[in-house]
């Protein structure tokens, strides 16, 4: 019954949407032709691109509201070595790029800290010289997650330790256990066998590390609000422990079986060598793209949703954009959770292969 | 080139860094201070779990084998009893049979007796009849022959009457 009117209203609220858009896209195709000129001061040419964009990248400081946000501290290194600090240096009262001069000259451009000559214009060729690693909000972001984590967890094994081995979980540690269980009996177990216990610590951090961030990626303000777990930059660090520690613990048989392998004719076997070493760097990467791209979509989602009620300048468009954006957001917490579980078995599987020893070769497990 | 015209897949150097030490942080201190008790609360709730678990089939089972062994006794018990029984009703039958035998024994050997000493008075008898008989025929001589000697009329009458008086006895 319940579903039935949900569903209904699905269907009403998306046939209104296909409506409106259709008649409003003629309107904003003519309102290019009234306004050609017009840059981005005028209502009708919301820039969704680059709102969407600027949401999706990272950031020198982190936005609260309005004209309020957190300033970070910078760190740079050029040839003149480090330098440090704050981002509130790099933008002016109504938050435009303002030169700051430091060892170079700085200013942000797009985003990225270039050095600029004395008549304001990029230098290219200096700005190859800036190494920035600046704490930015997704670092910022970032350390606030291990934090969280830490406290989180640190408390659950605490509350392990004060209510003994024998009484149920209690509260919190109640809601964490299944979680725990399922990443090994779900995730471990099936792909590493016995030696499981070994790589538990890696893939219960790298769950809980890349869940908590995409959980906190939902969350629209502070301290949410970061893109960390849609950003290539996370996504290739974490895919990088799964490499080394895969190719760390490769037995002789995982050598075997990329170089040489076994049962097959020598052609073939030449063949197959360089698709498999090639496999070897495509598992990681294919991690790496996966998280980043299914993040990311959904942010990119999610404000393309919001996005419509300034598209249409109408307040009655957040009747159909809110309850899509609502739904949207409900699905990316199931995404979330699902791109967790998919990065931390993908690694547990890869593991399990390169730690597998082969007894017949007809069972092997083929490279994604 | 596309990556260079998005930003978005081009990693950034600086969070790349901050992501590999946060994550190795995060791994050395949730392994140290969580995943490392955690586990092992998990693991030992677990055992006890199955320790418990294991025990009470073990318990069932020795509870299920003294019922087998309690009805395996009374089985016993009752066979027993059975066989008690029957062994007892042979021993009476028995009991019985030899002294209705030696009854019977002791009865023919009793009316053997009586017959032999029947038979021993019954002789005495014949021989007491005999010896009187023979003395009363003596007599009877011992008188015919006297008074012969003194009538013999009166000798013959009176061994006519003596022959009566035998007749009549």
């Amino acid at each position: 019954m319940m579903s039935k009117s949900v569903k209904s209203l699905l269907v009403a609220v998306f046939s209104l949407f296909i409506i409106f858009n259709s008649n409003v896209s003629f309107a904003q195709e003519n309102g290019k032709e009234h306004h050609p000129s017009e840059n981005t001061e005028h209502k009708g040419d919301f820039d969704v691109t680059g709102f969407i964009l600027d949401h999706v990248k990272d950031h020198h400081s982190w936005h609260l509201w309005g004209h309020t946000s957190i300033p970070l501290p910078v760190i740079i290194k050029t040839d003149k070595g480090f330098e440090f600090f704050s981002s509130s240096k790099l933008s002016g009262e109504h938050h435009e790029p303002v030169v700051y001069q430091g060892n170079y000259a700085y200013k942000l451009v797009e985003g990225k800290i270039k050095i600029v000559n004395a008549d304001g214009t990029v230098n290219e060729e200096d700005s190859k010289k800036v190494f920035d690693i600046s704490i930015t909000k997704n670092v910022a972001s970032m350390f606030l997650t291990v934090l969280l984590l830490i406290w989180i967890f640190t408390g659950v094994a605490r509350a392990y330790q004060k209510t003994g081995v024998k009484s149920a979980p209690k509260g919190f540690q109640s809601f964490i256990e299944p979680i725990i269980l399922f990443v090994r009996d779900e995730v471990a177990k099936p792909y590493l066998g016995h030696q499981y216990a070994r790589f538990m610590p890696f893939l219960l951090t790298i769950f809980f590390f890349i869940w908590i961030n995409n959980l906190l990626g939902l969350v629209p303000f502070f301290p949410g609000g970061a893109n960390l777990s849609g950003n290539i930059a996370f996504t290739l660090a974490l895919a990088l422990f799964t490499f080394i520690i895969v190719n760390v613990n490769g037995k002789k048989d995982y050598w075997k079986h990329i170089f040489w392998m076994p049962g097959l004719p020598t052609p073939m076997k030449i063949f197959l060598m360089p698709i498999e070493v090639l496999g070897v760097f495509i598992k990681p990467i294919s991690l790496t793209i996966r998280l980043f791209a299914n993040i990311t979509a959904g942010h990119i989602l999610v404000m393309s949703l919001i996005s419509l009620i300034f598209i249409f300048e109408s307040v009655f468009a957040s009747a159909m954009a809110v309850p899509f954006t609502v739904f949207i957001s409900v699905i990316e917490l199931l995404v979330g959770f699902l791109q967790a579980f998919i990065f931390a078995m993908l690694s547990a599987l890869y593991i399990g292969m390169a730690i597998e020893e082969h007894h017949d070769h007809h069972e092997d497990i083929p490279v994604i | 080139m596309l990556l260079e015209i998005n930003p978005l897949v081009l990693p950034d150097p600086g969070l790349l860094i901050w992501s590999t030490l946060a994550f190795l942080i995060l791994l050395f201190v949730l392994g140290k201070f969580a995943w490392k008790p955690i586990m092992k609360a998990i693991g030992e709730r677990e055992k006890g779990i199955n320790d418990a678990i294991a025990t009470a089939e073990k318990v069932k089972a020795e509870m299920a084998q003294l019922k087998s062994d309690n009805e395996k006794l009374l089985a016993e018990a009752r066979e027993e009893r059975a066989q008690i029984l029957a062994e007892a009703k042979a021993i009476k039958d028995k009991i019985i049979n030899e002294a209705k035998e030696q009854a019977k024994a002791e009865a023919a050997k009793i009316q053997a007796d009586t017959l032999q000493s029947i038979e021993n008075q019954k002789m005495a008898a014949v021989v007491d009849l005999k010896n009187q008989v023979g003395n009363l025929v003596v007599e009877v001589a011992e008188k015919v022959l006297r008074r012969e000697l003194s009538d013999k009329g009166q000798q013959e009458h009176y061994i006519k009457q003596l022959s009566d008086e035998i007749k009549l006895n």
